[in-house]
């Protein structure tokens, strides 16, 4: 057993860390405030090779492996959930399940872009009226020709509005026996004539990042488009969660991190009866569980990715990494807050926002709720992983790093 | 064209750093590529890219500056090289100097050789014109910009950050240069780099290839401490509107007999 | 030659830096402590005058290289003169103002004259004509006393950490001419302008420094609407650091700024005070919105008096603070201003 990082693990982890701390932090508050994404971000992300960091070399990413990818999320949110959610919908959800299910004419068709970061990925699964009930799902596609034709609505959908392309999942046949096969997945550009997308207002948190919906109508999409086979789709959208929860725990680890540094600083500088906070056993007791929450939330966290690299199935660890990992920064956010009394509560300070933002990953990407029963499940054996016709494919150093 | 460009590893400038029993620490603070030193790389890779060749980075340490080197392949540099040699050890500015310089010619036919500003442990600032001293070279300190470089007349033009604003000059080349901040923000390593440096085999040169003795080292360190701790009597003024606390704190002000 | 002590005088366009008076007194008690005289050399074209005012500040005698190709300062050249100079005459010990030029000559220097440099000194105690020289190291976060065991001993001391030079004009001395040592066509650089020059108050030379940091953009004012949001914060921090420009003028002083400020292109890196900026010690520091990260604190933290102005009371920049105000720079700057202006006179 080796718990080593490597060498490019460590100075990758770096590199994103310093773009953090010179690029995000510094405004980050403003633009939290605003309610708005910086402009600058995504161009900048794509530019230093971010958004195809773990894509191999031949499809235009930069060939770093599934831990790398964690460790990067990790970093981003640290510095804010935004980030994290970017990847999490571009990377782990639409560019990986690319990956995973693409014939190779698509790969080479849509992964450069989406790895130079000149086109963003979106998802498209949620439904105003379907969330943890995908097989509640209303889209359908009807095939007509060489095409299909969508028609639906998608809600809560990262980057909705900044997307070019989206992984939307659609109902292709509204008799099957069971409903979760009757699903179809789709690479649809959202350029296409159509689409409508906005974007939500009014959210708790990442408000400095873009959630919206799109609104399909009569979209035509070829059915060269079509991800994996008609009826495979349930099963793509699965796999793909795979991959998003795995980035959502890594970027909760960092959250984690975030919340603990803050009330060490704080810590450190606040006095109260003449002494540092930071003496009192309340507040140790505090900061000694945010240290143990961020090293158990890593650990899972890095053994789902070490799996990935394996090629080894993971749905059950990185449910168990990505539930653990959020429950743990929601509660770290919350006690960073305590630790800050009443500057917890203002956001002169960022732990305010670390609280606001650590509420969405309990709830999307699977909700703590369903994790617990995965989790009782797999463990009264009511469920069992089947091998998949398509798996995300093994890190392989040589293969991903050579050159075209 | 062929730049040397030279690279320190020292404490994160955020590090803490205390003496312990006659010994510098900085507790679990990283150590990292100087700095400074990283405005030197961003303009050696920008003039390369300007008017093509090679970054070589050299360090002179012991082997944890393997990692100022490896960010510096990371950022761009083709080659690096580690100067280490027991003998060394110790070694003051000007003996620092005759060993790089002897490096620098090892390398052969460098059209420039780099500098930051300053390391910042050390703080002495003086490398950059000592061993352009040693090579026979002119030193441009404290460059802010690079006005020009003709690679094949062989001059270059920059502007230099002294007290009073920036004195512009011309030199031949090769000539050795120290660049400070306002030459522009050192890009971060990309990710191919990364994958290249960590797989990058750094060689190591003793006093035996370089082909020189140890230089004698005349300047020595007997003490280092911590600064004398300063007691500072904090009064917080308040109270009132602006312009009555502004009153107060102007009257103190006035009494300190500073101005 | 017999005088021991040597200072080396450092010009720019004819008029002597400050700091090149504080090495002169600092010489001139050295010397008197070694019971030798003190020599001081000035290096530069038409600078006969200085040669006078450092007889006055306390030299025994001058050694003036006065030559049209060391009118621009160069570093071989001028290198070039001490060098010869001090090869010849073999003093104990040169102490240089720690500015751009004394460090640079130093440095060269002792590459020629086989010897080591003490550099940014803060303090000396001599052993007969062995100087033991206190130097502050990591930015000021530790002191390490250091010694050169070869002659002479080049120091170069920092800027403010010796006492004021006094004025005599009645004292008397000698000028002795030297040459230039290189003729023009053996220099490989030009001199070919000036940018910016001659123009604000040095922040090392500064009595007085007024800085602002990342607190500046908090600015209530509306910046135009038409400017995109990184301009408006720009805009908005620019308002500030005038409002401290101000501050700065009435009390004769410079403008400093935090890392922070800089990075966020509030303001030019010249201002820049902190481990990576320039390290100061002014006789009184105004931190304005200014949070205290260690990098800057280490930048600052010998100044004599602090005063601290921030938001938030749990700054760290309170610590060091002789004076605080916890409130908004932008209602207290321009009242300080106004207050003290008018307790100056001004």
């Amino acid at each position: 057993m080796d718990f080593k990082l490597t060498e490019e693990h460590k100075m990758a982890q770096q590199m994103v860390r310093d773009f953090c701390a010179k690029e995000v932090i510094p405004t980050i508050a403003d633009w939290d405030r605003k309610q708005e994404m910086d402009p600058a971000i995504l161009p900048r992300m794509a530019e230093l090779g971010i958004m195809g960091i773990n894509l191999p070399v031949k499809y235009g990413g930069q060939g770093f492996d599934y831990i790398t990818l964690g460790l990067v999320c990790e970093e981003l949110e640290y510095a804010d959930t935004t980030l994290r959610v970017v990847m999490s919908v571009h990377m782990g959800l639409c560019a990986m399940s690319i990956l995973q299910w693409g014939t190779e004419e698509q790969k080479m068709r849509f992964l450069p872009k989406l790895a130079s970061g000149e086109h963003y990925g979106s998802f498209g699964l949620t439904e105003p009226g379907a969330g943890s009930d995908v097989a509640g799902m209303a889209s359908t596609a009807v095939k007509d020709g060489d095409d299909y034709i969508l028609n639906g609505e998608k809600m809560w959908i990262s980057l909705a509005t900044k997307a070019h392309v989206c992984l939307i999942v659609a109902r292709t046949d509204s008799t099957a026996d069971k409903p979760t096969s009757g699903l179809t997945a789709f690479v649809v550009e959202l350029d296409s004539e159509g689409i409508t997308t906005g974007d939500l207002h009014g959210k708790l948190g990442v408000r400095a990042g873009s959630t919206g919906w799109i609104a399909m109508n009569d979209v035509r999409v070829p059915a060269s488009h079509r991800l994996g086979e008609e009826g495979e789709g349930f099963k793509i959208a699965m796999g793909s969660l795979d991959n998003g929860r795995y980035t959502v725990g890594a970027g909760a680890t960092g959250l984690i991190r975030a919340s603990m540094d803050a009330s060490v600083k704080y810590a450190h500088e606040r006095e109260t009866f003449g002494k540092p906070i930071g003496s009192y056993q309340l507040i140790k007791q505090k900061i000694g569980r945010m240290r143990r929450d961020y090293e158990m939330a890593r650990l899972l966290c890095l053994r789902a990715g070490w799996m990935k690299n394996e090629g080894l199935r993971n749905t059950r660890e990185t449910s168990q990494a990505k539930w653990f990992a959020t429950d743990a920064s929601f509660d770290a956010a919350n006690e960073a807050v305590q630790v800050h009394g009443a500057y917890g509560f203002s956001d002169e300070y960022p732990v305010e926002r670390f609280l606001r933002n650590s509420k969405g990953a309990v709830i999307y990407e699977g909700t703590s709720e369903i994790h617990t029963l995965m989790q009782a499940d797999y463990e009264l054996g009511y469920r069992k992983d089947k091998p998949l016709r398509c798996e995300l494919p093994a890190f392989n150093a040589e293969e991903w790093q050579a050159e075209k | 064209m062929k730049i040397i460009v030279f690279v320190k590893q020292v404490p994160d400038s955020a590090a803490s750093v205390a003496v312990e029993d006659g010994k510098v620490t900085w507790g679990d603070a990283p150590l990292v590529i100087n700095p400074w030193d990283e405005y030197a790389v961003e303009a050696a890779l920008a003039l390369t890219e300007a008017h093509g060749g090679d970054v070589v980075a050299i360090s002179m340490g012991s082997e944890d500056a393997k990692e100022a080197l490896k960010h510096s392949l990371a950022m761009g540099c083709a080659e690096a090289i580690l100067i280490n040699d027991p003998a060394f050890a110790g070694a003051d500015s000007a003996a620092a100097a005759r060993i790089l310089a002897a490096a620098a010619q090892k390398v052969g036919d460098a059209d420039l050789v780099i500098f930051g500003k300053q390391a910042i442990d050390s703080d002495t600032g003086v490398s950059a014109a000592m061993t352009a001293r040693v090579l026979g070279w002119p030193a441009i300190t404290l460059v802010a910009a690079i006005d020009a470089l003709d690679a094949d007349a062989k001059t270059i033009q920059a502007q230099r950050a002294m007290e009073e604003g920036r004195q512009v000059v011309s030199s031949k080349l090769p000539a050795v240069l120290s660049i400070v901040k306002d030459y522009g923000e050192p890009r971060y390593p990309s990710f191919m780099g990364i994958r290249k440096a960590s797989k990058a085999e750094i060689p190591m040169w003793s006093a035996a290839d370089l082909g020189i003795t140890a230089p004698e080292a005349v300047v020595s360190w007997p003490e280092i401490m911590s600064p004398p701790a300063r007691e500072i009597a904090n009064e917080i003024i308040e109270g009132g509107s602006p312009e009555e606390i502004a009153a107060t704190l102007a009257d103190k002000i006035m009494a300190e007999k500073v101005l | 030659m017999t005088n021991k002590v040597w200072v080396y005088v450092d010009q720019f366009k004819g008029e002597a830096l400050p700091a090149s008076w504080e090495a002169v007194t600092a010489g001139r008690d050295l010397a008197d402590k070694m019971g030798t005289g003190l020599t001081a050399i000035v290096i530069g074209s038409g600078v006969e005058a200085i040669a006078n005012t450092a007889i006055q500040y306390g030299a025994d005698e001058v050694l003036l290289a006065d030559d049209a190709s060391l009118e621009d300062y160069r570093a071989n050249p001028y290198t070039a003169v001490f060098a010869k100079a001090a090869a010849d005459a073999a003093p104990d010990v040169v102490l240089f103002p720690t500015t751009s030029r004394g460090r640079e000559v130093a440095a060269m220097a002792a590459i020629d004259l086989n010897t080591g440099v003490l550099v940014d000194v803060t303090a000396m105690e001599t052993e007969g004509d062995a100087i033991l020289a206190t130097r502050p190291v990591y930015a000021g976060k530790l002191l390490c006393k250091v010694k050169c065991a070869t002659r002479p001993q080049l120091v170069t001391l920092r800027v403010r950490s010796f006492g004021k030079p006094e004025l005599d004009e009645s004292r008397t001395g000698t000028t002795t001419a030297i040459d230039a040592v290189m003729a023009e066509d053996e220099i490989a650089t030009k001199v070919l302008d000036y940018v910016d020059a001659g123009g604000g108050v040095s922040l090392s030379d500064a009595n007085v420094i007024v800085s602002g940091g990342r607190g500046v953009s908090s600015n209530p004012a509306e910046a135009p609407a038409d400017l995109s949001a990184e301009d408006q914060e720009i805009w908005k921090a620019h308002e500030g650091f005038r409002l401290i420009g101000e501050l700065a003028t009435v009390l004769g002083g410079a403008v400093g700024a935090s890392r922070a400020a800089v990075d966020a292109k509030y303001i030019p890196y010249a201002h820049q005070v902190g481990q990576t900026g320039k390290v100061v010690s002014p006789d009184l520091y105004i931190a304005s919105g200014i949070s205290g990260a260690i990098q800057h604190l280490a930048g600052m933290r010998s100044s004599k008096v602090i005063v601290a102005i921030n938001k938030d009371a749990d700054a760290p920049i309170f610590k060091l603070a002789r004076y605080g105000v916890v409130g908004d720079l932008y209602d207290i700057v321009p009242a300080l201003t106004v207050a003290l202006k008018e307790r100056l006179g001004k």
